[in-house]
């Protein structure tokens, strides 16, 4: 690793080095997951427990005409099937969930079909039985008639004006309102627009203009989604599985059973991986009301992997068109980009969050963004780690890329010249705060991957190339709550309520250490449910370090103001007159550390708990600059990662490790779907490869190690200057290594996954 | 209805027997009768390695073996490999050095590596990568991975010198 501190919070911590921040200390859940002894959601036991299973659509768009149950249910160990009938349609109203939202009309006829399927997978019935296989068997006796219907497979062809319609309810809410009644494919138009576009295009010397295809890609979380529901005689409904927000799901299962919020309790069990995909309920609703028509047994599903990739997540498909003109002295003088997103089977892309991301890292004064969510037969598209984010820097910093080849200027001495600073202004509207994304580009520029030689093509039809990109991701603050009880024994038990996925627990102790002057291993954490601590937003938006570690400070706080009462009563002297330094409380010569005091509990008051909870703001954007070396086999088209370095402004690093691991991942993500990731559909909209050997995800050999350069530029508004970090890794791999072949092979990539058949394609070879 | 057959095997140093029907994965047979919940169920067909095992010396994946077939068979599970007192160097190597995200693919990486140190003590680092490419992991891009058994094999050689 190698970190660049470019400020140091001193302000923040009283001129004093942190104790525990910075520190590469053992995460507290880690002796469970490398033992084998975690329970994540499938892991789930419990008395009278049924197994259930989902049957899903063959077609990819159909009208149901009938579904006869009657055959399964007669089938012996088979306790209970429901269909479409047995789910109240959902309310037609959006709620947050998560990074993105969600139409619970949508999201109920998602969880289990009504009256059309709209996807290769949809759910249609599921059956509850006595065991997995009798489960399995009953969904084969499961008669379904189906009115086989025209599929669309592409934004393109969805938005023509004579294609087959998915939602005939559906109108197009044209910035922002819906302007005609004809039933359409496209739910949203919006647009973000400053300066004067013809007069900066006007004013360039070199315009470049490119069209971007990136085809529908998943999250690949190695866990499947799974839940474990009861639905209990007296109408409580626990549920227990794998979500990254515990109270999303409970607001999810509340709408779509059309139960209170107050009779569900969601227990997030260890989550295997979510990237963005587990926020949704797919199985949760079905388990619960098998649970309630099984006679209140509890059921547990989980999917296989093909399901996953069917009917989960995946992230948009999506076209780009780009136009940006720049002067001869490097400076961006219009930038214009068209974007159209497959939403999958019901609207909800992230094709604002995409228009947001493609030209943030620049100062723009000419600049128009439209974007377009399209439904398509496939999957309602998720939130996948920057969602929309990777297909819009693909196409944006390719043009960049080429725009300063044009101009013949280095590529990261262009980017400077255009850099967004601290008070910039988005095209999306927002004003920077102290972002560090010049000291990216600083980071790489000084590195000696930057600086150092091409590595020899190991054959002479191998091409070797160097390419550069950034990233930008908006990063969430959020509501955190937090609890904490002190022992006698001087440590604290912390009770949180984030959804640990890479090692939060670690992070989220540490700043609670650090804020009460103590030892990291005397903090206890512990991930709570939803009706065990406060209402927590969902691990995502890259949140959890900084809103969570908002509470965990916070919460700190509230400990060490009773702790000073607690001083106060001992020494009977006022408890605003006693000072604190680190975990030592005095008054005049009088002096007791934290770990004393906590013996002197009960003599002072008895036991001590605190909990807060906070709607936190002030989140900084992350801004990235990756550089990869690339060798491209000209005879098979075959790309393989050389070298591969990742400059990122984080805030502040609690746990480098964990930071460098996000870093890792997202890149390692963004290589996979800048190369091979893709989902294949046949004509009839047929998922072709729902598999993990023919999704191909990397794996160790596929990848070089991947170094991660810590960046180091605080945020003011948080008290240890987190600022998010899981995110934005994902953004600029796609369009660093169609830099670099470019500079291997002389052709701009303008389609993802750049495999061997596209690369080849570009050359002109096939 | 169910015609479940007897089966007997030594699963971890412990000789089990189990009722188990012919259509039912060594995976399922491990986690759903025998409550050993290590091994994962990423797949179900073989091409995550979250379900890996050690099977009469053979590293396999367990949703790729019918539960009858472990009749007679010598098994480790993640379970085996943790030992009566701290952990294995594997395990201590994956905690320090941030070897493991989510977690989920961890049992499988550990089981699966070391069945790697146990055929070869001193593997280079594409050695390991090859080894492991049969091992999905989505959340480290490897580079944790790779360093933690590097680094375990190397505490292991040195162990065996001063034993």
């Amino acid at each position: 690793m190698t970190t660049v501190e470019v400020e140091k919070t001193e302000a923040r911590t009283n001129g004093k080095h942190f104790k525990v921040i910075g520190q590469r200390v053992i995460r507290p859940d880690g002796v469970d997951k490398v033992t084998g002894r975690a329970q994540y959601g499938a892991d789930v036991m419990l008395q009278g427990l049924l197994y259930g299973k989902v049957l899903r659509s063959p077609h990819a768009h159909a009208r149901i005409l009938s579904i006869d149950t009657s055959a399964a249910e007669k089938l012996p160990g088979v306790k209970a099937v429901i269909t479409g009938k047995d789910l109240k349609p959902g309310e037609d109203k959006v709620a947050k969930s998560g990074e993105s939202s969600v139409n619970y009309s949508y999201l109920s006829q998602n969880v289990l079909a009504q009256d059309k399927v709209l996807y290769h997978g949809h759910p249609v019935a599921a059956v509850a039985a006595t065991s997995i296989h009798i489960a399995e068997e009953a969904l084969a006796l499961i008669k379904v008639e189906y009115e086989v219907l025209p599929p669309v497979l592409n934004a393109l062809d969805a938005m023509k004006d004579d294609a087959p319609i998915l939602l005939p309810n559906l109108r197009t809410r044209e910035l922002g309102e819906v302007v005609s009644d004809k039933p359409t494919n496209v739910a949203s138009h919006e647009q973000y627009a400053r300066g004067d576009l013809a007069a900066g295009f006007a004013e360039a010397d070199v315009i470049v203009e490119r069209e971007f295809h990136t085809n529908t890609v998943h999250q690949g979380y190695i866990e499947p989604q799974n839940g474990t529901a009861l639905w209990n005689a007296d109408g409580q409904i626990t549920v227990w599985t794998s979500t990254q927000g515990a109270w999303d799901q409970r607001r999810d299962l509340s709408e779509i059973l059309h139960v209170p919020l107050s009779q569900i309790r969601v227990i997030p069990m260890e989550i295997g991986g979510g990237f963005g995909g587990k926020f949704p309920v797919y199985l949760e609703p079905l388990a619960a009301l098998l649970s309630l028509k099984s006679g209140h047994r509890p059921v547990k599903m989980w999917m296989q992997r093909d399901e996953v990739l069917k009917a989960t997540g995946p992230t948009s498909a999506s076209v780009i068109r780009v136009k940006m003109g720049a002067r001869k002295d490097g400076k961006i003088t219009a930038a214009q980009a068209w974007m159209a997103y497959e939403a999958g089977a019901f609207p909800g892309s992230p094709v604002s969050a995409g228009m947001g991301v493609i030209f943030a890292p620049y100062k723009l004064d000419n600049v128009q963004i439209d974007g377009y969510d399209v439904v398509v037969n496939k999957p309602a598209a998720k939130a996948y780690r920057a969602p929309g984010g990777t297909n819009a820097a693909f196409a944006g910093e390719t043009v960049i890329d080429e725009l300063a080849e044009k101009l013949g200027m280095d590529p990261i001495e262009f980017r400077r010249i255009n850099a967004a600073k601290e008070g910039d202004r988005r095209a999306d509207g927002p004003v920077y705060g102290r972002i560090g994304f010049i000291e990216t580009l600083d980071a790489i520029e000084k590195h000696p991957h930057y600086n150092a030689p091409l590595p020899e093509p190991s054959a002479p039809y191998m091409k070797v190339g160097r390419g550069v990109a950034c990233g930008f991701w908006y990063n969430w603050d959020g509501k955190s709550s937090a609890s904490a009880v002190v022992n006698p024994d001087g440590t604290v038990s912390y009770l949180e309520g984030s959804t640990d996925i890479g090692g939060t627990r670690a992070s989220l102790a540490m700043m609670l250490a650090e804020t009460l002057g103590i030892h990291y291993e005397d903090v206890k954490p512990m991930v709570g449910d939803t009706q065990t601590v406060g209402y927590n937003d969902g691990t995502g938006g890259s949140r959890t370090t900084y809103g969570s570690g908002m509470a965990a400070y916070h919460l700190g706080k509230e400990i060490i103001k009773e702790m000073k009462q607690r001083a106060a009563v001992l020494w009977e002297v006022p408890a605003d007159d006693i000072d604190v330094e680190g975990d030592v409380y005095s008054y005049g010569d009088k002096r007791i550390t934290f770990k004393e005091l906590c013996a002197k509990l009960d003599e002072t008051g008895g036991p001590m708990s605190v909990s807060v909870s906070l709607d936190t703001k002030g989140a900084i954007p992350a801004l990235a600059t990756h550089v990869v070396d690339v060798e491209v086999d000209t005879e098979t088209g075959k790309v393989n990662i050389l070298r591969y370095t990742a400059a990122q402004d984080v805030g502040r690093a609690i746990h480098p490790s964990y930071v460098e691991g996000q870093i890792h991942g997202g890149v390692a993500q963004g290589i996979g779907w800048a190369l091979n990731e893709e989902y294949y559909y046949d004509e009839d909209g047929h998922l072709m490869n729902a598999s993990l050997l023919d999704y191909r995800m990397p794996t160790a050999l596929d990848l070089p190690m991947i170094e991660a350069v810590i960046v180091e530029v605080p945020n003011p508004n948080h008290p240890f200057g987190v600022k998010g970090v899981g995110e934005v890794p994902i953004v600029p791999p796609a369009a660093a290594i169609a830099n670099a072949i470019y500079r291997a092979v002389g052709v701009r990539m303008t389609v993802l996954p750049m495999n061997p058949r596209n690369v080849l394609k570009a050359l002109g070879k096939i | 209805m169910s015609n479940k057959v007897p089966v007997t095997a030594t699963i971890n140093d412990e000789e089990k027997s189990f009722l188990c029907e012919p259509r039912q994965s060594l995976l399922e047979v491990l986690r759903d009768v025998l409550n050993l919940t290590g091994a994962k169920e990423g797949c179900n067909n073989g091409n995550c390695g979250a379900c890996a095992v050690i099977m009469n010396g053979v590293l396999v994946n367990s949703c790729l073996v019918l539960g009858v077939e472990a009749n007679g068979a010598t098994i480790t599970t993640i379970e085996g490999i943790t030992p009566k007192e701290g952990l294995h160097p594997l395990q201590q190597k994956f905690l320090e050095d941030a070897a493991l995200q989510c977690g989920i693919c961890t049992p499988g990486f550990i089981v699966a590596a070391k069945a790697l140190l146990d055929k070869n003590p001193s593997p280079t680092e594409h050695e390991v990568r090859y080894w492991l490419a049969g091992n999905l992991c989505r959340c480290t891009g490897y580079d944790k991975i790779v360093r933690a058994v590097l680094d375990a094999a190397a505490i292991m050689r040195a162990e065996k010198q001063t034993a």
